[in-house]
């Protein structure tokens, strides 16, 4: 690849369904390789964001430029790892499967997977720790295993910028680590990952940099500049807690909509 | 042996059985998808569709089936085109439209002086009526359909299990997801001659929810829903020869068998 700046820029766009605006001009810049965590309430257009970012949703207004170049432009590199609700696990298909969807774009629509793919797909496995279940239909497996597998394929898609939606949010220990293991691996290969997550405290002990959302930008910056009590309470309003420790809790157990 | 060979010495019994086969093996492929993507109720809408097609050909003396074919592949867009960006749910879509042209059809008909023989053919089938001319279309449809699914195998494969990575993969979705309405309306089409548009939606649903309760895999689930959609067609030809009975519901009724033998199978394992 010949993009010499690996960076994610965003220019004021505005994201929405229908009539509805979720998201109004927004603006930010990732510099490459940088693990950044999108923090907001629930319903703040986090996952609108990031289906803007794969070029699901259309855009308002505004432009996208990956590597300086317009969004659309280049093939399959913004990898994916979708939500649990996103997927239909009853389709027939297994773990490798799933893991081998994610070298589509590189072997081609009417190629046979290589060598090459196999043994990348077979290494993704390995590093999820699920390679044992590669045969096992992906509706088999618990949700942590499931989204290992998801985590995968988004490794075996070798891409430049990653974006995983809620990936601690109900999953196990082991799952969670496996995430975070990897979201370090990515940034030594100088993978530009962003995360959106509920999780105040590993927003802000693991992340270089925090993007606070609430329908706009309201801070951006490190975990340390971003986690001001008044940007907080701009984007979480009554339902944030801070605890005398420094803790921060977020309380949404009922969330409005 | 005898019993297997006699219906093969007439002419028209062997081109029937070879179009049941076909049209067996293609709509059981088909229904794949239209199973895994929850499609059953458009299966059946575009059946029924493609009436007014029909009555339109039939009033202008024209090619049933070419009439048959645009009205479906006109329904088919027309449902992509409704339910594009969610502007109408695309279950919504479809009944309306089902409804619109099952009317149109019957209203079309009800013109009409003279139509029970031909009509009844193509709501129930008459496999015994295929002549030579029909079944080279009936091949070659099939053979074309066949082969493009088996060109875009991967690109269905994605925009059916995540759209999302098909977004990220850059694939025309929209474009895709249209061109397989196509091929299920000419799908329906092709059965028409076989086991007519009434019983074209079982044949699309029942041997690929038979086969997905066999299988894990997305190219054996196919592999093993055309086995059932070929098996259901030879007996149950046999079965209308001997017993005398529509060759139609006699195909739908034994894929009916089978489904209960798979359900029964995967009772019995899960115990």
């Amino acid at each position: 690849m010949s993009h010499i700046p690996h960076r994610l820029e965003v220019k004021n766009i505005s994201i929405g369904y229908g009539e509805k605006v979720i998201m109004r001009d927004l603006s930010f810049q990732i510099p490459h390789g940088a693990r950044v965590a999108v923090v907001g309430p629930n319903g703040a257009g986090k996952s609108t964001l990031f289906k803007a970012l794969v070029g699901l949703l259309p855009l308002k207004s505004g432009h996208i430029f990956i590597h300086g170049e317009e969004l659309g432009s280049h093939q399959d590199c913004v990898a994916y790892v979708p939500q649990r609700e996103e997927v239909d696990w009853r389709f027939p298909v297994t773990v490798s499967d799933v893991v081998m969807m994610g070298r589509y774009g590189q072997i081609g629509w009417l190629k046979r997977p290589s060598a090459r793919d196999k043994q990348i797909v077979q290494n993704s496995l390995e590093q999820m720790g699920i390679a044992d279940l590669a045969s096992q239909p992906i509706g088999q497996l618990s949700g942590g295993q499931q989204q290992r597998a998801f985590l995968a394929r988004s490794l075996a898609q070798e891409p430049h910028i990653l974006l995983m939606d809620e990936p601690f949010t109900g999953v196990d220990v082991t799952t969670q680590e496996a995430s975070l293991r990897l979201l370090d691996h990515l940034q030594k290969r100088e993978v530009t990952t962003l995360v959106s997550t509920h999780d105040l405290n590993l927003a802000a002990s693991r992340f270089d940099l925090v993007l606070l959302l609430n329908h706009r930008l309201i801070a951006y910056g490190t975990p340390g500049d971003v986690f001001a009590k008044e940007n907080l309470a701009q984007a979480f309003g009554n339902s944030l807690l801070v605890m005398e420790n420094g803790v921060m809790l977020v309380d949404e157990c009922c969330p409005p909509d | 042996m005898s019993l297997l060979l006699e219906p093969l010495a007439y002419q028209f019994m062997q081109r029937g059985l070879i179009a049941s086969v076909i049209v067996g093996v293609l709509c059981a492929i088909m229904g794949t998808y239209v199973v895994l993507r929850g499609m059953a109720f458009l299966g059946d809408a575009m059946a029924h569709a493609i009436l007014p097609g029909v009555a339109i050909a039939y009033i202008l003396r024209g090619d049933l089936l070419v009439g048959a074919g645009v009205a479906a592949v006109v329904v088919a867009l027309s449902i992509g085109f409704f339910s594009r960006e969610g502007t109408v749910k695309e279950d919504t879509a479809i009944g309306i439209l089902f409804a619109a042209a099952l009317s149109l059809g019957v209203a079309l008909i009800s013109t009409m002086q003279t139509y029970a023989v031909d009509l009844s053919h193509i709501l129930f089938g008459d496999v015994l009526g295929v002549n030579k001319t029909d079944l080279w279309l009936i091949a070659g449809l099939s053979l074309a359909i066949l082969l493009t699914v088996a060109l875009l195998f991967k690109p269905f494969l994605v925009i059916s299990f995540d759209p999302v990575l098909a977004a990220t993969l850059r694939l025309p979705a929209e474009l895709l997801r249209n061109l397989m309405l196509v091929l299920l309306a000419l799908t329906v089409v092709v059965s028409l001659q076989t086991v007519g548009v009434s019983l074209a939606a079982a044949m699309l649903v029942t041997p690929a929810a038979t086969a997905y309760l066999l299988t894990r895999r997305l190219l054996p689930m196919m592999l093993v829903s055309a086995l059932i959609g070929a098996l259901s067609s030879i007996v149950g030809l046999y079965l209308s020869y001997y017993f005398n009975i529509v060759s139609g519901s006699a195909i739908v009724l034994t894929a009916t068998l089978f489904f209960l033998l798979g359900f029964l199978w995967k009772r019995l394992k899960s115990i």
